[in-house]
């Protein structure tokens, strides 16, 4: 066994991290249904038409499975062995079952008295089992689907998750896909990988997707570099982004940059004057055009909600996307002193807001940013054609479109600018798989909903003019085979070898 | 390279045929320092070609991303990885999981890994990364307890299933395996399930990439008149046509997550 490269193994960043806190941005999962939720102390959660407090998580590890008791309280369920192939008595095809819906013994109220008395799921499932007078006669592979058919509707097992881009992204894409102009997941971990997100990088991004796409490439890079982020309106949504549960050290290197003053910012008439007057007391994030961003507060009232917002009866929703970061102990606007307080509160907050938005600025101004994302409802050509000035030469852009036709346009009016190469127009499609012995086939095919990709690298102007050939090919991909293909040779064996 | 006896290893100067499904193949003189750009992603000879055996499906860089995401890897991940192979997915590991984490990856192949040895070195990243050379079904990751994902490469990963849970954190972690075939998928899913895995899900992703043009039908003779103004129902459009009409299989890659029990 030879080993080489340095020690191995760095220090663990946040030793006993794998315990769930109070406070803590969780995920809660039952078979593939999510729901991402912040752990507070006897506060109710609704999840798969069930109420239960999340107290009694706090302490285990992400990942144990828990089961709703009556009163609302989990109860941490151990990983249940598979039952031995004991031989059941199975039947050998279906000729003789008759679906009369007279199988099942057991009345629904029987099934509801059982449930009233509290007797555990995995219980009534083996009720029903005993009850059906055609269980017998089913093959095993029947068995085996009407079993797991009965624990999905019995059995209330939850699984308390990290989150993470792999879970926060397929639940987005499987409750609201609105919210993230369809953006499915992998065509979210094409971006990140096409973009080199990566530690260290000072990326700049704009998007509409809630803050996923902001929170996936927080996720990336670790904490390590910065990343500026633009938007349309009041102010970035981020609820998305709380989902995470970053710590708060992300924060230092992360900064926005209104939208509307980009402009200036190119053409060298910015100010910091353009930047006092913004409205911060509005109950609603607004778009500039008039249309709704969605409330943080109102996804409180709906249960079905798929992300809970922390307990904020306050109309400056703003705020409280501002401070998702805060401890557990800080409770919010509705405790803090006299109106007084309050106001100086908003002030110092607006004034800090105004500081950061001139650093964001002189960030831009710098233009050498490592790379741009763009992911957003707006049309993708003015966006890219405008920051991708504020990239250095030499480095990645990717833009999502849930269209692929405005992407056509904006490669075509990409090449015309010119100081762009590699410019690639690509999709992936997704297909899952029931692996299962003697069942095994495809599920599902994912294809043409998941969006589009537009990635290229910027290479510096100057160069452009010399070397013309980078912009002749106007329509094709480049091949980059340095040499003709040999079709006449083959590696294969010779008979008289 | 000879025609006269079978070479196992793709060395530079050989004719290697690059099989992209569905009978579309390409042949490609192999050149270090080369690229080949394929409907699957950037094929570079020096990494992705040159030391492998001959017969072998590469990951792309498709594969690679949502290998990258489904495993949940991130500045600080510690992950285990077999095998080498060509090391592009160990160096699409290392440019992820960079400044505070690490990757061990094991080879089997006494010359493969010593040659990922030197690349590691040479492209300044020797200090992430610790290389291993020995069978991976048999001794395992040469760690304990510490990954946060296991990535898998091998022709047969089941019998690596154990050694992957022990490598994983005692409280769990991610788990892939890349198989091309559908039979090793099978035997993979059973050994996860038998060894406590949960959350197995397998998936294949298949890219497609665009050509940008901006096409012109002909309008048709009806008979109409000779001179009329070209109807603008029939102007130029731009579209967005398939680089290739069929898209090829690279292999199926089987998640599974390791909680404690």
């Amino acid at each position: 066994m030879e080993g080489s490269g340095e020690q191995p193994g760095p220090q663990p960043q946040h030793p006993g991290n794998h315990r769930i806190r109070d406070g803590d941005f969780v995920v809660l999962k039952r078979e593939d249904v999510f729901k991402a939720v912040q752990v507070q102390r006897r506060k109710k959660v609704t999840f798969e038409k069930q109420w239960f407090y999340l107290d009694n998580v706090i302490g285990h590890g992400y990942g144990t499975t828990f089961e709703v008791t009556s009163g609302g309280s989990l109860q941490p369920k151990k990983k249940r062995e598979e039952p031995t192939a004991e031989t059941k008595e199975a039947g050998t095809d279906n000729r003789n079952i008759v679906d009369d819906g007279k199988s099942q013994k057991l009345t629904q109220d029987d099934i509801k008295a059982l449930k009233d008395k509290g007797i555990k799921g995995e219980e009534i499932v083996q009720q029903l089992i005993e009850n059906s007078t055609t269980f017998r006669d089913k093959t095993e592979f029947a068995q085996d689907k009407y079993i797991k058919k009965k624990k999905k509707k019995y059995e209330a097992i939850i699984t308390v998750v990290k989150p993470s881009t792999r879970i926060l992204s397929i639940m987005y894409y499987a409750r609201e896909p609105g919210k993230i102009n369809h953006m499915r997941y992998d065509t979210l971990a094409q971006m990140l990988t096409l973009g080199n997100i990566r530690a260290g990088n000072k990326m700049i991004v704009m998007e509409t997707c809630a803050g996923l796409v902001l929170g996936a490439m927080m996720e990336r890079m670790g904490g390590f570099g910065s990343i500026i982020q633009l938007y349309p309106g009041g102010g970035p949504v981020r609820a998305a982004t709380a989902c995470f549960g970053f710590p708060k050290s992300f924060l230092n290197g992360l900064y926005e940059f209104p939208l509307n003053k980009v402009d200036s910012l190119l053409h060298g008439t910015f100010s910091a004057e353009m930047l006092s007057s913004e409205p911060k007391d509005s109950a609603l994030v607004e778009e500039s055009n008039g249309t709704l961003e969605e409330k943080q507060a109102s996804e409180q009232e709906n249960e079905d909600s798929m992300a809970e917002a922390p307990e904020s009866n306050h109309p400056e929703d703003q705020e409280t996307m501002e401070t998702i970061f805060q401890d557990p102990e800080h409770k919010g606007p509705k405790e803090r002193g006299s109106k007084k307080d309050y106001i100086q509160e908003k002030q110092r907050r607006q004034e800090e807001q105004r500081k950061r938005h001139l650093e964001a600025a002189a960030l831009l101004s710098e233009r050498n940013a490592d790379g741009l994302i763009v992911a957003s409802r707006f049309h993708p050509t003015p966006l890219l054609l405008s920051l991708l000035d504020f990239v250095a030469p030499s480095r990645p852009f990717v833009v999502y479109c849930q269209y692929k036709e405005p992407l056509l346009e904006c490669y075509t009016k990409l090449r015309e600018r010119g100081g762009i190469i590699n410019l690639r127009l690509s999709e992936t499609w997704l297909r899952n798989y029931q692996v299962l012995p003697d069942r095994s086939h495809p599920k599902l095919l994912m294809s043409g909903g998941g969006g589009y990709l537009l990635s290229g690298f910027t290479v510096a102007m100057d160069n452009l003019k010399a070397d013309t050939r980078l912009k002749s090919n106007a329509s094709t991909l480049e091949s980059q085979e340095t040499e003709e293909p040999a079709a006449k040779k083959r590696k294969c064996p010779e008979s008289d070898s | 390279m000879s025609f006269v006896a079978y070479e196992e290893l793709i060395k530079e100067g050989d004719t290697a045929i690059l099989s992209l499904g569905h009978g579309a193949m390409v042949a490609v003189r192999v050149q270090r320092g080369a690229q080949t750009q394929t409907r699957h992603g950037v094929l570079r000879h020096s990494v992705d070609l040159i030391g492998r055996p001959f017969g072998s499906k590469i990951l792309y860089s498709t594969d690679i991303a949502l290998v990258t995401m489904m495993l949940e890897l991130r500045p600080g991940s510690v992950v285990c990885e077999s095998g080498t192979g060509s090391g592009s997915v160990s160096h699409a590991i290392i440019r992820t999981i960079a400044p505070t984490g690490h990757l061990h990856t094991v080879e089997f192949h006494q010359q493969r890994a010593e040659k990922a040895r030197e690349e590691f070195q040479e492209h300044r990243v020797g200090r992430w990364v610790t290389v291993r050379t020995q069978d991976v079904c048999r001794s395992g990751f040469g760690v304990s307890h510490v990954a946060d994902a296991v990535f898998l490469d091998i022709p047969s990963p089941w019998e690596a299933v154990g050694h992957a849970w022990d490598a994983l954190k005692v409280e769990g972690g991610r788990f892939c395996s890349f198989s091309p075939c559908i039979e090793q998928v099978q035997r993979t899913c059973q050994a996860l399930a038998a060894c406590g895995f949960s959350e197995l899900s397998t998936l294949e992703v298949l890219p497609q990439v665009y050509n940008v043009r901006t096409v012109s039908l002909p309008p048709p003779d009806l008979g109409a008149g000779t001179d009329g103004p070209a109807s603008p129902d029939t102007g130029p459009f731009r579209s967005g046509t398939p680089m290739k009409e069929a898209v090829g299989h690279t292999g199926y890659l089987t998640f599974a997550t390791k909680t404690p029990g």
